[in-house]
């Protein structure tokens, strides 16, 4: 086999971002005075902590509107948010990531967009779609269980005897990784680098179009070493799978096989990781919620599902199609919309005690994984990752703190977790 | 008592064959499917409304 690396011009780049993401990825800008007027979901204070904003904007606006990013719009009720993503004549999914750039050069234009079928719109959307269930509907995801169990207790072994850990960088980020490189069959050691493709992807947002554009060459670089390894070796996995199938007897294009594993691999893993990473961070901070989990296990299956609603890792974007009056709102064609799917898990209009965490909330419609036509197709996956990671680590772990002499940091963008996660374990 | 899936409002969410698997399961995409019929007892009544009340597409119907 190839060694996928040998293709992978990574090392001049991997200065490139280390440089560009010392210390936060953000680029200068001006504060906010006004999130109504001017939100920017990179904020320091958004990032640190994004729900009073969103609790404000509810009740002020509550649409919000910002002129960064070219123009956007922030919907902040469930309603609202519900409505967009169900409305797929208005708004377009062709872009789901807001950036400095609209259209990057080369980007594949709609109805399939650069990552199908995230980035697709009807009627296409479905075609793509329908392609990728079959792999992560409930049965074939069951089967991986004992494999995540294994891998998730092969971490934790590797804490035994520690007194503090990092449950973020130690644990939570080694989980998902593992789980979809072995699903797309890619070697399980190039890990550290599916992390830093993601990074580029997902946090380095505010960069100016010409330093974003170069990051991603080598992100392209390893994906065609591998399209070209599983041509010429082809084995049982998910690419495999897109390379061979057919629809309507014809072979995919490359860029919609290219787009469906990259969008399979970032979409799988700081989302999943940033879900695992956010229940222990509650957990090492709410001691009655960990007590709970702990003498009654059997709570696990809805305490996820609560851990999904109050924090929500994932916001999607739209892009206005036309000119287009929603509730009042002058949107304009190209317009960015900022789909809060964790802002409407906190709307009081259909949570009971929106803002408070139950851990046996038993009516729990959230929206963690979307609504509408773009449903997670890895939800399945991500909600057995989650389960599982939680009961081993709660195996290894009955009593755990923050360590208070080191800081928990949090991921900025559209997908929001804790990344370092200092604990007292012993 | 029948429960039923509209299947064109379904999206896979999964929560109701995860909240009541012996009313519902799933099909090849992930799709929800009602068991049987749709048929409900009372205790099964309880449970399909609970599956109702999570469902985040508002796919569930009862006719009572
Ligand atoms: C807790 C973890 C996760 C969360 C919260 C999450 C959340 C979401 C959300 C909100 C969407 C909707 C996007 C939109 O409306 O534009 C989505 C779509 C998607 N997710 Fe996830 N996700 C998670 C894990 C995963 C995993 C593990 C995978 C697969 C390996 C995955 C694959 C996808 C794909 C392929 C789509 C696109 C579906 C479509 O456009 O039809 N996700 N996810």
């Amino acid at each position: 086999m190839v060694r996928a690396t040998s293709h992978f011009a990574y090392s001049p780049n991997d200065a490139e971002i280390r440089q560009v993401t010392q210390g936060g990825q953000l680029t200068d800008r001006e504060p906010v005075r006004d999130f109504a007027i001017d939100w920017d979901h990179t904020d320091p204070q958004w990032v640190a902590d994004p729900y009073p904003i969103w609790d404000d904007l509810r009740e002020r606006c509550p649409i919000a509107h910002t002129d960064r990013y070219g123009s956007g719009w922030f919907p902040t009720t469930h309603d609202a948010v519900s409505a967009i993503a169900n409305d797929t004549e208005h708004f377009t999914s062709r872009m789901v990531v807001v950036t400095k750039n609209r259209f990057p050069p080369g980007a594949p234009p709609a109805p399939m967009g650069g990552a199908p079928p995230i980035t697709s719109d009807p009627p296409f959307h479905a075609v793509a779609r329908r392609l990728l269930l079959p792999a992560f509907a409930p049965e074939p995801v069951n089967a991986l269980e004992p494999q995540i169990r294994a891998l998730c207790q092969k971490h934790l072994d590797a804490l035994v005897g520690r007194d503090t850990i990092d449950a973020g960088h130690e644990y939570a980020q080694f989980i998902p990784p593992g789980v979809i490189a072995r699903m797309l069959g890619f070697p399980p050691e190039d890990e550290d680098q599916f992390r830093d493709f993601v990074h580029v992807v997902l946090d380095l947002v505010d960069l100016e179009p010409e330093i974003r554009g170069p990051l991603f060459w080598p992100i392209n670089a390893y994906f065609s070493a591998q399209i070209e390894d599983h041509l010429r070796n082809p084995r049982d996995d998910l690419t495999t799978f897109l390379l061979n199938v057919e629809v309507d007897g014809k072979k995919l294009a490359p860029e919609h096989v290219r787009g469906s594993m990259v969008l399979i691999l970032v979409a799988g893993i700081d989302t999943t990781w940033s879900a695992i990473g956010s229940s222990i961070w509650h957990l090492a901070t709410h001691r009655e919620d960990l007590e709970r989990l702990v003498d009654e296990p059997e709570l696990m299956e809805v305490a996820v599902e609560e851990f999904l609603r109050f924090y929500a890792p994932v916001t999607m974007a739209r892009l206005v199609k036309d000119d287009y009056e929603f509730r009042g709102c002058p949107m304009k064609k190209d317009d960015w919309i900022l789909l809060g799917f964790p802002a409407a898990n906190r709307d009081p209009a259909v949570f009971a005690k929106a803002d408070e965490f139950i851990i046996d909330r038993e009516v729990n419609r959230h929206a963690a994984f979307g609504l509408g036509i773009h449903r997670c197709v890895g939800s399945n996956l991500a909600r057995l990752e989650l389960r599982v990671a939680l009961e081993e680590f709660l195996k290894r772990y009955q009593k755990f703190e923050l360590d208070p002499s080191s800081d928990v940091t949090w991921a900025p963008g559209q997908v929001r977790g804790p990344r370092a996660i200092p604990l007292r374990v012993g | 008592m029948k429960v039923s899936i509209d299947a064109d409002i379904c999206q896979g969410q999964g929560r109701c064959f995860s909240i009541a698997p012996r009313i519902f399961t799933f099909d090849d995409l992930g799709n929800g499917v009602v068991i049987a019929d749709g048929t409900l007892t009372d205790q099964g009544l309880e449970l399909a409304r609970l599956a109702q009340s999570n469902c985040p597409e508002h796919a569930i119907f009862i006719e009572e």
